[in-house]
């Protein structure tokens, strides 16, 4: 089978689908927003005054392009060669930025007049305060009880950047519910309200938006492979909660077949207890926030709640485009546990002296036995999604716990 | 045609709209429910919106939030629902309308929930997040069993989408009063029912009100325009709020009777 450019951007251009996934399983309240926001959307890719905006904002205010860097004592360690698309250095620290600058543009476009959107680690949130204290739109961020707890940081920054807070108590209280509590005000203030989504899940148009945003890590990172190693990458690697930074470095790589996608999930305490955050793993097809794809449910079709040490992966859902890579077999998933993405989070900061997100250190927790199957001739990229200050007081209070 | 259909047309013969009520199935127990379908159709309901509980319901304001909590913690499933269904089918001739979210019926199997849901003897499907865009199976399936599919529309629903939306109606079509989720509190819902009223006349099938709809006044702002009236967070709070069994039935016996007063047309 080949994956051509066509194949892989025909599907959601039209319907919303990505093979049988995708779609837009909404109010019917919410569907005239999503067509409005499918039209503004598609009017600013032809529209030379946006595009020029979104990457004037990118390089001077992002600081774009991020660098691809050759780890070279992490290469030492583990024995293939591994080089870090670094989207922690982004302004506040992580890729979702990239998105939310995007989509404030786009919003305040459209003449909406106020931005919400929901957060697991807090790093959406983060970006998107930030977005819209750069635009001046004020910004409701709704984040699970559970995750205000552990993602403290991160709240505190939301606030100084003018940002509402919603701490959300219902349900599981984490990402899942924040998003549920998201699309109830966004159902309510429809009219004036965008809906600022930051993962590559949601009804259409929101998993095309957020990929097309988020693209950019992987067309940059396409590019410095080429110049800096001469050749394109054997592998590339990205952690998986709803999916954003994955499909963005992925989409630089689609077309080409010679290159490996591999997506890694958490399995939080392990797949066979069955605390784990890993639809694409361990789950099955369902319909959550307005899409069909891979979801953790019982087999009543009632969502399970995900157990990962990571909040911004801590999701029962994934994105659609995710779920069709998965089945057509362009990319492939993996999962680690906890304790896995706490040992590469402790080899990443000692080796190259960059404290990862602990959503980041997933990906890097598969590296040991990609590098083990592809050896000292293979060049892997991963990308490097965030930065972990915001995960100190997590990680040190397992690494006590440890002893 | 179906019992849903039949029981507009033989309220509107009497003058007056009728009224739909929203129960959760479940809550607290499904052996309530089926009392308590019962009480409200021998009380004056004309249709029953019987809820079926899922864990991620976007639509619901914390009131029927709470009330598919609790129905989920008791262990409710959609088979579940169904067999209540069947047991109620022998005591009371009320229509009955599965009123749920997409994902436990894909979960269910959409051709094998038709099929046991006109076994059972239910009478048609209202998924909230089943827009037409999604939903040209499931409905097919329904009306080949005879089985209807209640389509909604609401205040941002554009000409295009309404006249969508009146094709795909068997019965009746859902009018949400206002952009927001159930239970929240009608911002004017007179001027809502007038635009209900219009949609009825344009697409010439009956329109039932429903969101923010919660006192026999709200009823009767709404019963001149429309042939429907749905009351749901209402009833079910004054379930969350019954101290037990008989409190329940007895309260709901009450609201019910009180509601169907304000269904009159002058």
């Amino acid at each position: 089978m080949r994956y051509g450019p066509r194949l892989m951007q025909a599907p959601e251009a039209a319907s919303g689908r990505y093979g049988p996934y995708g779609g837009r399983y909404v109010a019917e309240t919410l569907m005239p927003a999503l067509d409005e926001l499918t039209h503004a959307y598609r009017e600013t890719q032809s529209d030379s005054e946006f595009q020029a905006e979104l990457e004037s904002l990118l390089r001077h205010y992002v600081g774009r392009e991020t660098p691809t860097y050759f780890a070279s004592r992490l290469t030492a360690e583990l024995g293939s060669r591994v080089w870090l698309k670094r989207e922690d250095l982004c302004h506040t620290g992580a890729h979702k930025v990239n998105n939310t600058i995007g989509q404030v543009l786009l919003a305040k476009r459209m003449g909406k007049t106020r931005i919400i959107a929901e957060t697991g680690a807090g790093q959406h949130g983060v970006a998107t305060a930030t977005a819209c204290a750069l635009m001046g739109l004020p910004c409701e961020v709704f984040m699970g009880a559970e995750d205000v707890r552990r993602q403290a940081p991160n709240v505190q920054r939301m606030e100084l950047l003018g940002a509402q807070v919603h701490s959300v108590t219902s349900g599981s209280a984490t990402l899942k519910d924040a998003m549920n509590e998201a699309l109830r005000d966004w159902v309510t203030n429809v009219r004036t309200t965008h809906y600022c989504v930051g993962s590559v899940a949601g009804p259409h148009p929101y998993p095309m938006i957020v990929r097309d945003f988020q693209a950019v890590i992987g067309r940059e990172a396409r590019a410095q492979m080429l110049a800096q190693a001469g050749k394109l990458p054997d592998a590339v690697v990205a952690c998986v909660g709803g999916g954003s930074n994955a499909m963005g470095i992925f989409a630089g790589f689609l077309d080409d077949e010679s290159v490996r996608l591999i997506g890694v999930e958490a399995a939080g305490e392990g797949i066979e207890t069955g605390k784990h955050a890993a639809p694409l793993c361990a789950g099955g097809v369902g319909v959550l926030h307005g899409a069909k794809s891979y979801v953790l449910q019982t087999s009543d079709g009632q969502i399970i709640e995900a157990h990962s040490i990571s909040a911004g992966l801590d999701y029962p859902g994934v994105g659609p485009e995710h779920a069709w890579l998965k089945d057509v077999g362009r990319a492939t998933y993996a999962s680690v546990t906890d304790s896995a993405a706490l040992d590469a989070f402790q080899l990443l900061c000692r080796t190259e002296g960059i404290i990862p997100a602990l959503e980041t250190s997933h990906a890097f927790a598969y590296l040991p036995t990609l590098a083990q199957e592809l050896g000292p001739e293979a060049d892997i990229l991963v990308c490097l999604s965030g930065r972990g200050d915001k995960d100190l007081e997590t990680v040190l209070e397992k690494l006590e716990e440890r002893g | 045609m179906g019992r849903i259909a039949d029981a507009f047309d033989d309220a509107r013969s009497k003058g007056r709209a009728a009224l739909v009520i929203y129960l959760c199935a479940g809550d607290p127990d499904l052996g309530t429910t089926e009392d308590l379908v019962v009480e409200a159709a021998k009380s004056g309901a004309d249709v029953i919106e019987l809820g079926v509980p899922f864990s991620e319901p976007t639509a619901d304001g914390p009131a029927i939030q709470r009330a598919a909590e609790r129905s989920l913690a008791g262990g409710t499933t959609l088979a579940k629902v169904l067999q209540t269904v069947a047991a109620m089918r022998k005591r009371t001739d009320v229509p009955i309308l599965l009123f749920g979210y997409y994902n436990p019926i894909l979960a269910y199997g959409e051709r094998k929930l038709v099929e046991d849901a006109a076994e059972a003897g239910a009478d048609g499907f209202l998924v909230v997040d089943l827009p037409p865009e999604e939903s040209a199976e499931l409905r097919e399936w329904a009306i080949e069993k005879g089985l209807d599919f209640v389509p909604l529309v609401a205040p941002t629903s554009n000409p295009e989408r309404i006249a969508r939306a009146a094709e795909a109606a068997t019965s009746f079509i859902y009018y949400v009063s206002m952009t927001g989720v159930t239970g929240s509190k009608a911002v004017d819902l007179g001027r809502a029912s007038e635009r209900a009223g219009a949609l009825q006349r344009e697409v010439g099938r009956p329109v039932a009100v429903g969101f923010g709809v919660k006192t026999k006044q709200d009823v009767a702002s709404v019963a001149p325009h429309v042939d429907g009236v749905v009351v749901g967070s209402a009833v079910v709070s004054i379930i969350e709020n019954a101290a037990s069994h008989d409190e329940a039935i007895a309260s709901v016996r009450s609201l019910v009777s009180e509601l169907a007063q304000g269904l009159a047309r002058q």
